[in-house]
């Protein structure tokens, strides 16, 4: 009896998640910068993280959770990744901050100079 | 001596079902949970949509997405019970409680530095005219 009602509160949890990722989609679409993109893809990864949990809760199956799992640290790399590629336009640069403004880009430039003079 | 002890010691008027009682107390705790765990991402999807600028925007998506995550899945690990399944919810949102607020700040952090300036001073909702004619990806900035 209660397992029946339950699993009507999970199917309705998971048809308002995926209107929730329809509408992220939307932003995905026309997202007029870059980070409003990574932001949505960001959010879109949350979302599935939570639909797999309630999927697999709802099947009474541990699978899916193991995936879900998976799917979250998947999801914070690839956002940091993407991120980290369109600064740098690669992803072997400095994590530290913008290219000529750390400390040691400072240090080795002032040191180049003073090789020069 | 069924009689007997009815009339000395009056037995329980009414029998409550403690086991049904406990399932039904379990299944409407994880059921408040998980709705308003699904209202709260509903609410950040919304405004993702919705807001005019970018920072506004990451605002909706981080806050609510970090708190709906939380009580979805607390109220996954209500039904759970004692498991293993427990333990994986758990590590779920353990992950999701510490990189969904990094995540976010490392795309505003990107933002800034790359030049996107966020709006300041009130909002101005941008006139008919000025919307017609444009396509979306113009329209919504």
């Amino acid at each position: 009896m209660a397992d029946e009602f339950l699993l009507k509160v999970y199917v309705a949890a998971a048809v308002l998640m995926m209107v929730g990722m329809a509408l992220l989609l939307v932003r995905l679409i026309a997202g007029p910068a870059l980070y409003d993109r990574a932001l949505a893809v960001n959010s879109f990864g949350t979302k599935v993280v939570l639909f797999l949990c309630l999927f697999s809760l709802m099947n009474g199956r541990q699978d899916g959770v193991d995936i879900a799992i998976l799917y979250a640290l998947m999801n914070f790399i690839a956002t940091v990744a993407i991120l980290k590629f369109f600064r740098y336009r690669g992803l072997t640069g400095p994590m530290t901050s913008l290219p000529g403004s750390s400390k040691f880009d400072r240090l080795r430039e002032a040191r180049r100079q003073k090789e020069a003079s | 001596m069924a009689a007997d002890n009815t009339h000395s010691a009056p037995a329980n008027p009414v029998d409550i079902p403690w086991d049904a009682v406990l399932e039904w107390g379990l299944a409407l705790a994880s059921t408040g949970l998980i709705v308003s765990g699904a209202i709260f991402v509903l609410a950040g999807a919304l405004g993702v949509l919705r807001m005019p600028d970018f920072f506004t925007r990451m605002h909706a998506a981080g806050m609510t997405d970090t708190l709906g995550a939380e009580f979805i899945l607390l109220g996954l690990m209500l039904q759970a019970g004692f498991s293993q399944m427990t333990l994986k919810l758990l590590l779920v949102a353990f992950f999701l409680f510490l990189t969904s607020p990094t995540a976010t700040h490392a795309i505003a952090n990107a933002a800034l530095k790359s030049g996107l300036k966020p709006q300041l001073g009130p909002y101005k909702a941008p006139e008919l005219s000025e919307i017609e004619g444009k396509t979306p990806s113009e329209g919504a900035h």
